[in-house]
């Protein structure tokens, strides 16, 4: 199972992934700089979180354009996995490889704290470690979390099992439609979410359970190859 | 186009730059001849208050810097303490206070750059931040758009810089209507003997500039800075700097990857007074002179003047003197991360500070005149009175201790923080052990492959400004105890502290009197708690249409945790833990939050500080809680025992019973004495936890058990813990919330 995790000017919560991934899987990801327009073997990218070039412009924009991202789509069209957190969700969907956007979070500020997700979809290659509808903590922290898709894009996803992560209803911190914090393409191979569960794998972390998200796309239950 | 770099120095010019006549008349003496236009422009940003420390340097010197802990002292940009196996945290304390007033959001952001660059120019990655902010009362028109932009602001750039806030304080009060505090602190972990200076070595060699482009923003900001404030305020926005902090996000990649190089011989940020500033301190402080030639300066604007460039404080941006064998890895290194290489001069053996513009020679000066020579003044000071006694008895009980106690946990002063540091990213970096809202933030060290070390280290920082008004020695000592007990309640070792000395007009025989003062009982007490000051900052002039602030002499602190999983937070408390406080009952009412938020008063003086007691206290109560019973402990401070009590409660979600009786009740439940700590200790070794409290000669009360889900307080109190926390939690947001 190899690991890349893509790097652009501005990303920040790269070396947290970094970690995460190294303590879970034992092995160090391979890092990919934003220039590159090949990727390594890869079973499993990564967009980590942060503030691609500064997110000046919407967040994401300009990273989802950059050389690296043809790779990227391509190898989304091929089947291999695509996890993209935060920042990184963000730019999968200025990709156009998840649907929908991310907004300025309702409360028109930051926001860094626990949120309580419910595993809505445990049916895929990011999930199946977790129990289906199980509740979960998890922190957020970001600027730019508030989901949004039209009414037939948001009726597709939601009757396809493509929300897999729903905030409870009481946690949602940025006003996402429907309360959805994480989503999956049509053909399950490529996740974004706004939560970070890379900073909670270890009981320092107040809690393991980001930890079974990187567990299950680590070991891929599903074939999703094209 | 060719730029005119002629002015005529006239006396409103110099006033202007805030300089003297006896000052210009020293200037022209140290020049040779009269200054031109941009040399009078380099003078005053080296000679002006917040580069020079002129009216500051005399008591600077008296506090302690030393301790087997200390690597580099005051001096540099940052601090360097060991924290053993080779690596030392980097840190300091810096103020943004002027630029924060006129233009918040922009001023708190450029004050965070700015500390966070002071720590990686060392050589180290940044792990933690915080912030010590105060405002004016919350009922004047300005304090909710200066919150709002401020804590934006900071959230801003240290959110997108990468670097967790774990700790920080705000206060409200009056006296800082006009002229808010911003003080920063950063953090940062390198390897002892990968430490880089400013003091550049070697002649001939490249004087390289590095980051983001100069503009015209932040002219003079360190003049500004200098000064107090009048009615024309507006006028000096363009003064302020604006923060970038993605280029800083890459700056610090792109430094510490060529530090690794080992290109870099000299390095220096440009934070106040900018090119002029950093070239100069780096060739002062290696005995040589500097050249530099502006038409190499990558320049955002056109047709900038030598004056302009020599003095703006645009952002983001270094000097550094590199290995000329190694420029062309340096420079791909800085192309890698898109941002400006540009070699600006060089180093010479004159000891002249050179600038060239356009063929021209602008300024050539002295160079150690510039930097060590700057005038020092020994200001006159009149040691402010002091406050007549005011005991428990002459002090009214409001006899309705709950409402007491409710008004309190509602107050400005004491209230959960969560509407501020819910905006900064508190965890990233994946270390954080303990977010804000505690009684010190600690992070986890990693070693330099990621893994954890087993060690952390912990954060506070900490001032009362209003015991500092009321007693400037008894202020300046509690600042230092408080910080050192924040430590010690997460069972920290203190290892140095950084100072950063917020005060009015020095020229105010009053004014400096309780700087003076101040600097006195700092320098006591970080003797006493082994807490050397190895970097700080000093702000004066805080001043607007002579109305100065409360003197407010922040203190940040840092203290080492050898073994993580040995730590105790403030939310830890179990039902059936028995809660011990250590120390004595309390009989202290002057100046204390009771009196000011319950009676209207500010009034009496301080409580005092023993620094015996504090230092055997402190080492009892972390000695506790290394030895892993301790499953809680909390400082008292604002608001007495019933305030930290009843945050123990909140933070826990567990109430107590607590079984006092005092013939003081008022006091007993509010009153703010010193060097005192709850902890709340597992019940199977609590009668071992009360013998060794016994056998250490350390004063202790066996207050009763946490149970349940109200705090009962003797006859006195009676609360849900539900209620306490709607009220702890409600002030901030709701306050925010009301339309102006």
């Amino acid at each position: 199972m190899k690991t890349s995790i893509n790097q652009f000017p501005g990303s920040n919560r790269d070396r947290d992934m970094i970690a995460a991934i190294t303590k879970i899987s034992g092995a160090t990801p391979q890092s990919v700089w934003h220039s590159e327009t090949e990727l390594p073997k890869s079973d499993l990218i990564i967009i980590p979180g942060g503030f691609s070039y500064g997110d000046y412009l919407r967040s994401g924009a300009i990273a989802a354009r950059a050389p690296i991202m043809d790779a990227v789509r391509s190898a989304a069209d091929a089947g291999i996995m695509v996890l993209g957190v935060c920042n990184g969700f963000q730019i999968l969907t200025e990709a156009g490889l998840l649907p929908g956007a991310l907004m300025r979070n309702a409360g028109l500020k930051f926001v860094c704290k626990q949120v309580n997700l419910k595993v809505e979809n445990n049916r895929t290659n990011f999930t199946h470690r977790y129990e289906q509808n199980q509740i979960i903590p998890c922190p957020v922290a970001h600027h730019d979390g508030n989901y949004f898709a039209d009414s037939e894009t948001l009726n597709k996803i939601e009757s396809e099992g493509q929300v897999v992560f729903r905030y409870t209803p009481d946690t949602n911190p940025n006003g996402s439609i429907n309360d959805i914090a994480g989503i999956i393409n049509e053909a399950g191979n490529v996740l974004g979410l706004m939560p970070h569960p890379e900073n909670l794998i270890e009981a320092d972390h107040g809690g393991d359970e980001g930890k079974y998200l990187f567990e299950s796309a680590l070991h891929p239950m599903l074939d999703t190859a094209a | 186009m060719t730029i005119r770099n002629t002015r005529t120095i006239t006396p409103e010019l110099v006033e202007e730059h805030g300089l003297t006549t006896e000052e210009y008349d020293q200037i022209v003496v140290l020049t040779g001849r009269e200054p031109s236009y941009t040399e009078l422009g380099i003078w005053s940003a080296m000679w002006n208050e917040h580069c020079s420390y002129k009216s500051s340097k005399k008591w600077l010197k008296t506090l302690p810097t030393e301790g087997p802990q200390v690597v580099l002292g005051p001096g540099e940009n940052a601090g360097v303490v060991d924290i053993g196996d080779g690596d030392v945290v980097v840190f300091k304390m810096e103020s943004h206070n002027h630029p924060s007033y006129i233009e918040p959001y922009q001023g708190a952001a450029t004050g965070m750059g700015g500390i966070l660059r002071d720590v990686f120019t060392m050589g180290a990655r940044p792990i933690a931040a915080m912030n010590a902010l105060r405002f004016g009362s919350p009922d004047h028109p300005k304090t909710r758009h200066l919150v709002s932009g401020v804590v934006s602001g900071i959230g801003g750039y240290g959110n997108s810089f990468g670097v967790p806030t774990v700790g920080g304080e705000v206060n409200f009060h009056a006296r800082y209507n006009d002229n808010i505090l911003v003080n920063a602190f950063a953090a940062g972990i390198a390897k002892a003997d990968a430490i880089f200076l400013s003091e550049a070595k070697g002649v001939g060699l490249p004087v390289v500039y590095l980051g983001a482009k100069t503009g015209r923003d932040g002219v003079g900001g360190a003049t500004m800075a200098s000064a107090e404030f009048d009615e024309n305020i507006e006028e000096k926005r363009p003064t302020v700097q604006v923060g970038d902090p993605f280029t800083e996000k890459c700056l610090l990649e792109a430094c510490l990857e060529l530090m690794k190089t080992g290109a870099v011989i000299a390095i220096q940020d440009m934070g106040a007074a900018g090119l002029t500033c950093s070239a100069v301190e780096m060739g002062a402080k290696g005995g040589l002179g500097v050249e530099l030639n502006l038409d190499l300066v990558p320049c955002r604007e056109d047709n900038m003047t030598a004056y302009e460039m020599m003095l703006s404080e645009s952002q983001e941006r270094m000097l550094m003197v590199l290995d000329p064998d190694k420029e062309k890895a340096a420079e791909a290194i800085f192309i890698k991360w898109g941002l400006d290489f540009a070699i600006v001069g060089k180093t010479t053996d004159d000891l002249r500070f050179r600038v060239l513009h356009q063929g021209d020679e602008v300024a050539n000066l002295p160079i150690k005149e510039l930097g060590d020579e700057a005038p020092e003044y020994d200001r006159p000071y009149i040691v402010p009175g002091k406050h007549s006694d005011l005991t428990a008895d002459m002090v009214e009980d409001v006899k309705d201790y709950n409402k007491a106690l409710k008004t309190l946990l509602n107050s400005p002063d004491i209230c959960s923080r969560r509407w501020v540091w819910e905006q900064y990213d508190t965890l990233i970096q994946g270390n954080t052990l303990q977010i804000p809202g505690g009684d010190a933030g600690i992070v986890r060290i990693e070693n330099e492959d990621g893994e954890t070390t087993g060690k952390a280290l912990a954060f506070a920082c900490d001032v009362t400004p209003r015991y500092c008004e009321a007693d400037a020695f008894e202020g300046g000592k509690q600042a230092v105890a408080e910080v050192y007990r924040n430590l010690t309640a997460v069972g920290a070792q203190p290892l140095a502290s950084t100072d950063n000395l917020n005060f009015g007009n020095p020229e105010k025989p009053e004014i400096m009197g309780s700087f003076v003062k101040a600097i006195e009982g700092i320098g006591e007490a970080v003797l006493a708690l082994d807490m050397p000051i190895v970097s700080g900052n000093v702000s004066l002039y805080n001043e607007t249409k002579g109305q100065a602030i409360l003197p407010t002499p922040t203190i940040g602190g840092v203290g080492l945790i050898p073994d993580s999983s040995k730590c105790a937070t403030i939310g830890g408390a179990n039902s059936g833990d028995v809660l011990f406080l250590i120390g004595i009952e309390a009989e202290h009412l002057g100046q204390s939050l009771y009196l000011r938020e319950c009676l209207d008063l500010e009034e009496g003086p301080p409580p005092p500080v023993d620094l015996l007691t504090e230092k055997a206290r402190g080492d009892f109560v972390r000695a506790a809680i290394r030895s892993g019973y301790v499953s809680a402990c909390h400082d008292i401070s604002d608001g007495g025992l019933a305030v930290a009590l009843a945050e123990i409660a909140i933070a826990s979600d567990k109430g107590a019973n607590i079984d006092i009786t005092s013939d003081f009740p008022h006091a007993a439940l509010f009153g703010e004495d010193q060097a005192r700590y709850i902890l709340a200790v597992n019940a199977d070794y609590a009668d071992m936890f009360a013998a060794n409290s016994e056998g250490s000669g350390v004063s202790f009360t066996r207050l009763g058990q946490v149970a349940g889900d109200r705090l009962i307080i003797g006859d006195y109190i009676s609360l849900s813990v539900q209620e306490m926390k709607q009220l702890h939690e409600s002030w901030f947001p709701e306050f925010m919330a009301e339309a102006t």
